[in-house]
């Protein structure tokens, strides 16, 4: 594509333009300023604040800066006594609607008409009349809205129609009498709709949490990286006092481009949750008390040589929150190696790792985040991209807005906020095979040659419509992709889909990638905090076990670093009791709950998300450093400080680093230039099992039930995206089983059961139930998949 | 000629006359001497002393927390913390003055869009103990309500000016 310029004018700065710009961009781009409302670069132009006005030359009137294209000589003064009448006009026309109130408005102090009002407003108002009072919206727990401040700007309608892909907000009425506000009362459900409190620019939307809490003077920012989805989007955090107030978007075309999601934006409550653990405490006769640092880990050290010596080290595992930085990863699997102990694990939402020894350095995306939006064809493989990754699946929708097919294989009928073009709805335990008929269809439409094992693999697998329809579409759009999520990594059979999704992505000549689970996910792999590889990826001699088997298995002492093990790993109930089992458990948390109580024997406060400095790498790849930007609480210190000084306690050699970024070029040494590849990285399975033919269940962890950060924040557990202790099933399944929304039922599942109420929901297949991972009765329950009997309770 | 009187002014000690004259007429003047603390002198409207947060006839506190007042204080005296009260309005949880930082320059005063930070015509307070001189929220609405007639006189008489 190669661009045509053209030379133009502005305020007699001779200036080169692309053909076709919009004036207010070039302005923009060349540092000359264009006071303006409605105008915003992602946004498209809607050109009715009339703020722009700017004087053209041989235009008889003035013309909006925003919505008229740079034409070859034209010149345009932005300072001129017209434009600048104009522009106090439309402001004089502005202020008589907006109320005189910025003493109590939360944008007061950061408010675009206050700004501009200060450079093009008149001292003193000519209006007399009454001014317009309109109704306020409730528009859901975390956008608050002032309708009567509002200017019409629009940019929130534009936001909703082109970006969150739901007309959410719309205006109604005419003149004085439009309104902004949902069409019908009910709440924006959006996963994304904390920007539209970046995007207002007066004070009618803003944050309900911050609310009235800070000024804008007061705080200082400081940049960080989220750390609840592998897309690793900027932050900036605003802080006064040693208090994180609000958190907004730093701006990074590559990755989040402006926009963050709400799980990212408010998780920030978390952080001041009552249940924070300030002290580190041991227990001892069965009562907690409040111990120093020293004692804590004199204690944890003497302890765990307690164990490794009764029990031997292969009977100690370490399981570490993929959302741990990369330095908290790297010491702690390298304390644990020193101590001869090869069980460390982050992959606690996997079961199947059967295939870990063909895996990629790290599950790699497999393209840069930014070349999701120039895919012609996506296939998505147990992905509930939306609210997972709510970044990439905005890159995916606009692939889509161009014209791309975005196809789903789901075990839950998810709805997008775009069309999609094909998808093939299975439970769980007939996914592979619904993936399986994928690949069978490109097999019979490759002629090249294919690896025997897998036309032996895919012999008389059955192929319906719209699995061929998906196969043809893959293999005649380029760019194309095959993305695993997090329902299919967390899969009871990841290793086939895993094979069958890289069969499909090398068959049709798409590429494999990963939309991996947590914000580290990819650290988690380089740094080595896996049973079967060291730092850097180096296969090990003797590999440990993985997270599942430690768990199922039941080792005589754990580690833990950021986990809640019952609620954030694959079989809750299993968890719980091999801790209840353990001799000693060592929990590096800065949560204290209720079960934590009863099987750890110490806990250690560390610091989370902004108070630590670390490193993220996203799914794409790229490292993220940042700086711990907030002091965490009481005696609490940052995870790889503890580890450090636990190591020193050990006596280890190499354990004296004075900042983490030692740590961190200490792994980048080893790491070296690696990069990353997913093509011929999985192993085929001997057979296709056929599924279950009974009930069964189905799982997936609420956008915000994920992490123990983003469970405690107050206003995000309002939203519907949490885990809401239902069985819900579709209205036929329900109809067969003779019950009705709100009837009480036993799950039963293996040895575990549970009392739960039914919720019917469409999107789940026949003859299974979902109950949300993340949640208690899950851990009451069991594995997150598998045979279930319900029963009328 | 100069030099002749000069001197004569001096033999007759014309100077000290005429200093006498002075004190003289102040002798039989009446008295400005004000004999404090039994005598106080009048104090204008404007007067800037103690402060007081100030309440609306129905009790409702007038201060809505836009921290103005905080932002503009040149000794950095005010501290204030927000937020949203049970009815959803802007309200201070807390609402300091350091009088030992105070220079009693009045900028609260001018920039409280409410009129609730005020200065009023008290000057004589003093502190006994390490805390005494810092006025929390209680103490200034409680200052306010003591002094609310006077303070609501002394704007009404400043209004026009304003």
């Amino acid at each position: 594509m190669t661009d045509v310029f053209v030379n133009i004018e502005i305020d007699g700065k001779p200036l080169q333009a692309r053909k076709g710009a919009m004036l207010i961009e070039i302005a923009d781009a060349n540092g000359i300023y264009i006071p303006r409302f409605c105008y915003h670069k992602k946004l498209s132009v809607a050109a009715n604040c009339r703020m722009c006005l700017i004087e053209i030359e041989k235009a008889p009137k003035p013309l909006p800066a925003c919505a008229t294209p740079v034409m070859e000589g034209m010149k345009a003064y932005t300072r001129s006594a017209l434009a600048l009448d104009s522009q106090k006009a439309v402001m004089e026309f502005l202020l008589i609607n907006h109320p005189l109130d910025c003493p109590i408005c939360d944008q007061g102090g950061e408010c675009e008409l206050q700004d501009l009002a200060v450079g093009y407003g008149r001292d003193v108002s000519r209006y007399q009349e009454k001014k317009r009072v309109v109704k306020d919206k409730d528009i859901g727990p975390l956008v608050q809205t002032d309708m009567t401040r509002c200017i019409h700007c629009t940019r929130c309608v534009r936001f909703g129609e082109e970006i969150a892909g739901l007309r959410e907000l719309g205006a109604t009425g005419r003149s004085e009498h439009m309104e902004i506000g949902t069409y019908v009362e009910k709440s924006m459900v959006s996963e994304l709709s904390g920007n539209v409190i970046d995007l207002c620019p007066v004070g009618a939307l803003t944050s309900k949490p911050f609310r009235f809490s800070a000024r804008a003077w007061e705080m200082v920012q400081r940049d960080t990286i989220a750390p609840h989805d592998s897309i690793g989007s900027n932050l900036r955090v605003h802080i006064e006092g040693n208090r994180i107030k609000r958190v907004v978007p730093g701006e990074n075309e590559a990755i989040n481009e402006v926009w963050i999601s709400d799980r990212d934006r408010f998780s920030y409550e978390g952080l001041y949750s009552a249940e924070r653990l300030t002290v580190p405490i041991v227990k001892q006769d069965d009562k907690w008390k409040e111990v120093d640092w020293d004692t804590a880990l004199g204690y944890v050290r003497d302890s765990l040589r307690q164990v490794i010596k009764c029990h031997g080290a292969d009977k100690v595992g370490a399981l570490a929150s993929p959302a741990s930085t990369l330095e908290e990863l790297y010491l702690l699997q390298k304390l644990m190696r020193e101590l001869g102990c090869h069980n460390v694990d982050h992959r606690l939402r996997q079961c199947d790792v059967s295939d870990q020894e063909y895996a990629p350095l790290f599950p790699w995306l497999g393209q840069s985040i930014a070349d999701l939006e120039y895919l012609d064809a996506a296939l998505l493989v147990g992905s509930h991209v939306r609210k997972e990754q709510p970044i990439a699946n905005h890159r995916l929708r606009k692939a889509s807005m161009r014209g791309a097919a975005i196809m789903l294989v789901n075990p839950l009928d998810y709805e997008l906020n775009y069309r999609v073009a094909e998808k093939v709805i299975a439970p769980p335990s007939k996914l592979p095979m619904a993936l399986a008929g994928i690949a069978n269809a490109l097999l019979g439409r490759t002629d090249g040659s294919v690896d025997a094992g897998l036309r032996q693999l895919l012999a008389g697998v059955e192929v319906n419509t719209p699995q061929r329809a998906i196969a043809e579409t893959l293999k005649e759009r380029k760019p194309g992709a095959v993305l695993l999520g997090n329902l299919a990594t967390a899969h009871r059979e990841a290793a086939t889909l895993r094979a069958l999704a890289g069969a499909v992505a090398e068959l049709s000549g798409s590429r494999l990638g990963y939309l991996s689970e947590a914000a580290n996910s990819a650290g988690a792999w380089l740094a080595g905090v896996l049973p079967h590889r060291g730092p850097g990826g180096k296969a090990l001699a003797n590999p440990g076990q993985s997270a599942h088997t430690m768990l199922a298995e039941g080792l005589k002492g754990y580690v833990l670093m950021g986990v809640e093990p019952e609620l954030d790993c694959w079989d809750g109930r299993a968890s719980l009791k091999a801790l209840d089992a353990a001799a000693f458990v060592v929990s590096l948390t800065a949560f204290r709950t209720p079960p934590m109580d009863r099987y750890a024997d110490v806990l250690l406060p560390i610091g989370l998300f902004a108070e630590s400095s670390g490193t993220y790498v996203n799914t794409e790849g790229v490292w993220q450093s940042f700086a711990g930007v907030i002091s965490p609480p009481g005696e609490a210190r940052p995870a790889w400080k503890v580890l450090r000084v636990l190591g020193n306690h050990f006596g280890l050699a190499d354990f004296e680093y004075g900042a983490s970024s030692e740590v961190r070029e200490e792994l980048k040494v080893i790491i070296g230039e690696l990069t990353p590849c997913n093509h011929g990285k999985w192993r085929l399975p001997d057979h296709l099992r056929p599924g279950l033919n009974g009930m069964e269940r189905i799982s997936e962890v609420p956008m915000n039930a994920l992490d123990p950060l983003v469970r405690r924040a107050a206003a995000l557990q309002q939203t519907q995206d949490v885990a809401d202790g239902a069985a819900h099933v579709n209205a036929s399944t329900a109809r067969s089983l003779g019950l009705t929304a709100g009837v009480q039922i036993r799950l039963q599942q293996d040895e575990g059961s549970a009392t739960l109420l039914i919720a019917i929901d469409d999107r789940v297949p026949d003859h299974c139930v979902l109950v949300h991972g993340a949640q208690g009765v899950s851990a009451e329950l069991g594995p997150w998949e598998g045979p279930v009997t319900v029963q009328r309770h | 000629m100069q030099a002749i009187k000069n001197y004569l002014k001096s033999l007759l000690l014309w100077e000290l006359i005429q200093g006498l004259r002075v004190t003289g007429r102040h002798l039989f003047r009446r008295k400005i001497t004000v004999q404090y603390p039994e005598e106080k002198t009048p104090l204008s409207p404007r007067f800037r002393g103690l402060h007081a947060l100030r309440r609306y006839p129905n009790g409702e506190e007038r201060c809505i927390a836009c921290k103005l007042c905080e932002a503009v204080c040149p000794a950095v005296a005010i501290t204030i913390e927000s937020e949203e009260r049970e009815d959803g309005t802007r309200r201070t949880t807390r609402y300091d003055i350091d009088l030992t930082k105070c220079i009693f320059c009045g900028f609260c005063e001018e920039s409280c869009p409410v009129d609730s930070i005020v200065e009023t015509r008290i000057f004589e307070y003093h502190g006994e103990a390490r805390g005494d001189l810092l006025m929390t929220k209680e103490r200034l609405l409680e200052v306010g309500d003591l002094m609310e007639q006077e303070i609501a006189k002394d704007r009404a008489a400043d209004a026009m000016y304003r």
